[in-house]
């Protein structure tokens, strides 16, 4: 029963995270929210008894990717703005 | 208006595909006949405590070998379309300096973390984790020393030496088994060992070694790439 509650919370969370990630429109905001998601499946793989793929996608999901992501977002702007474009 | 019509449908029908998945499902409670035969024999076969590590290694190596293959292959790629053309300079941008906080953690956390991502790789036979994933903690040691100073250069050579190494020892290790025991990355032309001893399951530490030293050094370079 606890198991169901707890997976179901890392459910929603991973949901919330994933719509965040599409809607918002800051691009830097949008690439955490991507690896939050990837956070909440890491915590979800561990509570199911899979330490092995946790471990995976802690490090790469929500580690790795997400830094790639900001180094890129970082790469394509154009000279002179501080701040990511808005939507 | 048909676009719009076509991406609807096709959402009712992804939906519909889904419930029934969920609807039907029911958690099997016993293992199919090929799991069954790894769980049972994979500690005696092959001297492993850890299934998915006797599975990943040696039972189906040769799609680890792949997932090695795909890696190098996209790490490849990154290098090639960041390089920096011969002459060119990287141009000194201004930046900020790190924060204080990273700058001070980094000192204490950095040989921890490192210590962490060796420790799962060289234990992948016993305890959860592997290569892959220590790998990954070492990627992210390295991320770390860049976000603390992102000035630092990785020595390519040492890098691309280490890479290259641990890929070929990788590859040579597999063609060992083939010769000295049952196939290809047969891990079981060395010694098993005791049972759950650091130094057991034949060959497979060996090549949890070489493929953590070869997935950190190559995520590392990917960083390195992106950063500058």
């Amino acid at each position: 029963m606890m198991l169901l509650l707890i997976s179901t919370v890392l459910c929603i969370g991973i949901i919330v995270s994933a719509l965040l990630a599409v809607h918002l429109g800051n691009t830097v905001s949008a690439a955490i929210s991507a690896g939050m998601a990837s956070l909440f499946a890491a915590i979800i793989y561990l509570v199911l008894a899979a330490p092995d793929v946790a471990m995976t996608e802690a490090a790469i999901g929500s580690g790795l990717t997400t830094v790639i992501f900001l180094y890129s977002i970082r790469r394509t702007l154009t000279d002179g703005t501080k701040e990511p474009p808005e939507k | 208006m048909i676009k719009r019509a076509t991406i609807l449908l096709t959402l009712v029908l992804l939906g519909f595909l889904f419930l029934q998945m969920v609807v039907g499902y029911v958690p099997s409670s016993t293992l199919n006949p090929i799991s069954r035969h790894y769980v049972a024999s994979g500690p005696d076969e092959l001297g492993a405590a850890n299934i998915v590590t006797a599975v990943l290694v040696t039972y189906r190596g040769l799609d680890t070998l792949g997932e090695v293959a795909v890696l190098f292959i996209s790490a490849a790629g990154v290098g090639l379309m960041l390089r920096r053309r011969t002459g060119e300079k990287a141009e000194e941008k201004q930046r900020r300096p790190s924060s204080e906080l990273v700058g001070t953690a980094i000192h204490f956390l950095l040989p921890l973390i490192f210590v962490l991502g060796i420790y799962i790789f060289i234990n992948g036979h016993l305890t959860p984790g592997g290569g892959f994933q220590g790998g990954a903690v070492l990627a992210s040691g390295i991320m770390l020393l860049l976000l603390a100073d992102p000035d630092t250069h990785l020595n390519h050579t040492i890098v691309h030496l280490l890479e290259s190494v641990s890929g070929f020892g990788y590859v040579v290790v597999g063609v060992l088994g083939l010769v000295f025991a049952g196939g290809f990355l047969d891990n079981r032309f060395l010694d098993l060992g005791t049972f759950g001893e650091l130094f057991s399951a034949g060959a497979m530490p060996i090549i949890y070694v070489f493929i953590g030293l070869k997935v950190g050094t190559e995520l590392s370079a990917v960083l390195e790439r992106m950063k500058d």
